[in-house]
């Protein structure tokens, strides 16, 4: 296959941007979005310019790293992550333009690499529980409703991303605030920091910069781990509770 | 100055004063315009049933409550709710479009919406619309200051019959009307569904599509009960 790539280009944080176009030729089916990018960047080592930087880990669908957004798409036209996305996807003959996450939270590193490190934080203030340390507890000593453990196991795929706050328009991060608020709330362990937790973490939500939902429900549409909205009723209803009990 | 990440951890997280908080003011106080809306245009129906009929529902609302409550009594304390739920739902919404838009000051070069439906990315114009036309229909309807058709001022609420008659033998007032009516319907579709979302009653797929048919639901009701009789003035169903 043949392509031709627009791909959004910059040197560093403060340095201003712009979108490169590239000629790629020899392009298999079989590739992975990733590899299409590797191939690329092959090419550029040999005309001498600067290989396009982009983030990834895992390559296989698990650690959230990858990111790109691939023709206005987080993670592309499939319900998957940029790693797992492949060219089979593509015709011979496409246009592809591929930007990084744009949120202002998300500021870009360089090229389509975004720094994501607001999550962390956002993880830092309440994404946890406290346990005892010392030998294993007895695995059934505190029992889970097997419908809620479900529940929790579903959302708790999340791999922090980030392709909800990419895929929203109003820059909101509430379906990933949503899958760790419901991920632990549902769970006894989590019982005791429940609400002093979503009070922190959505503080931190929106001390990060991330917009407020407007329930659009473009980020369930593209998150990989197809985690769903109602993850963000349960964000806002155990917000209201917090509320109520003076948190 | 480029996007940079705040280093800083949050010392005093208070979920009043979260996003969260701003949607649960816009929910209540847009439920509080469904269920004002609702009321609101059963006594407009009664159009149909003649001058009469209309103008004596309309003395009747000021007589409401009496002689418990001063004559227009009930009136003003429904005015003055309203006012104050138009001013949280409007401060909540200008707070919110602000943040979304510094959220994102870089724009893409190419975004797809492949979910959200037209309605709900519509919601801040739409809302605009509607804020446009209320003031409008206050100066119009309540104060009595515009009747093109006979020119006459302020007496002609005393006969709200035939103040609505005349207006909508006004074909751009007509029009006007019309439009807002549009701009509600876009409102509730996505209004509803989404108020009771943020109030956290969509835990499932199942009550979330259900809340999505209220949408559709109170959007048809309540702008195509609403557009019924400016439509049946038009046609000659009304007439004085
Ligand atoms: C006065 C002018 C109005 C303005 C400027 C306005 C603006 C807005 C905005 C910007 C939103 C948020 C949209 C979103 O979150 O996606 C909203 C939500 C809403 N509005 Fe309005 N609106 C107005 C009037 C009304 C009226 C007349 C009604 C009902 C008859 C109404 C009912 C609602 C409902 C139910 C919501 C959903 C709240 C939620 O998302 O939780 N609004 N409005
Ligand atoms: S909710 Fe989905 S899109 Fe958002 S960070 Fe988690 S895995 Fe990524
Ligand atoms: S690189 Fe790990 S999920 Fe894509």
């Amino acid at each position: 296959m043949k392509l031709t790539l627009k791909i959004w280009r910059q040197a560093n944080a403060s340095a201003e941007g712009a979108v490169h176009t590239y000629e790629l030729d020899g392009v298999s089916q079989d590739m992975s979005f990733l590899e299409m990018l590797d191939l690329l960047n092959e090419q550029l080592l040999t005309t001498g310019e600067e290989p396009v930087a982009f983030d990834s880990d895992c390559r296989e669908g698990i650690c959230g790293t990858c990111s790109l957004m691939i023709n206005g798409q987080a993670h592309g036209p499939e319900v998957t992550t940029t790693c797992q996305l492949h060219m089979r996807s593509f015709k011979d003959g496409d246009t592809i333009t591929i930007e990084p996450w744009r949120a202002d939270s998300f500021p870009v590193v360089k090229d389509l690499i975004v720094d994501r490190s607001a999550f962390d934080r956002i993880i830092q203030s309440g994404g946890f529980i406290s346990a005892n340390t010392g030998s294993a507890p007895e695995a059934n000593s505190v029992p889970a409703p097997r419908d809620k453990a479900q529940r929790a196991f579903n959302v708790a795929t999340c791999i922090g991303c980030g392709a909800c706050v990419a895929a929203c328009p109003n820059g909101s991060a509430s379906l990933f605030l949503g899958a760790k608020i419901t991920h632990l709330g549902e769970l006894p362990q989590g019982q005791p920091e429940r609400y002093g937790r979503v009070t922190s973490m959505v503080a931190q939500h929106d001390h990060e910069g991330f917009g407020g939902c407007t329930n659009i429900g473009e980020c369930a549409a593209a998150c990989p781990k197809e985690i769903p909205l109602d993850v963000i009723s349960q964000l806002n209803k155990d917000l209201r509770t917090a509320m109520f009990k003076g948190f | 100055m480029p996007p940079v990440a705040t280093p800083t951890l949050v010392k005093t997280p208070r979920s009043t004063r979260s996003t969260i908080a701003l949607k649960l003011v816009m929910a209540v106080s847009g439920l509080l315009f469904i269920a004002f809306t609702l009321v609101h245009m059963y006594g407009n129906l009664k159009a149909f049933s003649g001058q009469e009929k209309f103008n004596d529902y309309a003395h009747h609302l000021r007589e409401l409550g009496e002689p418990i409550l001063p004559y227009e009594g009930f009136l003003w304390i429904t005015r003055v709710g309203l006012l104050v739920a138009l001013v949280a739902h409007v401060t909540a919404a200008v707070i919110l479009a602000r943040r979304a838009g510094a959220a994102r000051r870089d724009k893409y070069q190419v975004k797809r919406n492949v979910a959200s439906s037209l309605s709900s990315r519509t919601m801040r114009w739409g809302g605009a619309t509607l804020l446009i036309f209320i003031i409008w229909h206050l100066i119009n309807f309540t104060a009595g200051k515009v009747n093109p058709q006979t020119g006459e001022t302020g007496d002609a609420a005393g006969d709200p019959y035939s103040l609505l008659v005349d207006t909508f033998s006004v074909w751009w007032m007509t029009i006007i009307y019309l439009v807002a009516m549009l701009a509600l319907a876009f409102h509730l579709h996505h209004g509803t569904w989404s108020s009771i979302q943020t109030l956290g009653y969509t835990n499932t797929a199942s009550s979330r599509a259900r809340a999505k048919q209220a949408g559709w639901l109170l959007a048809i009701v309540i702008a195509g009960g609403y557009s019924l009789v400016p439509l049946a003035v038009l046609t000659g169903i009304i007439e004085k």
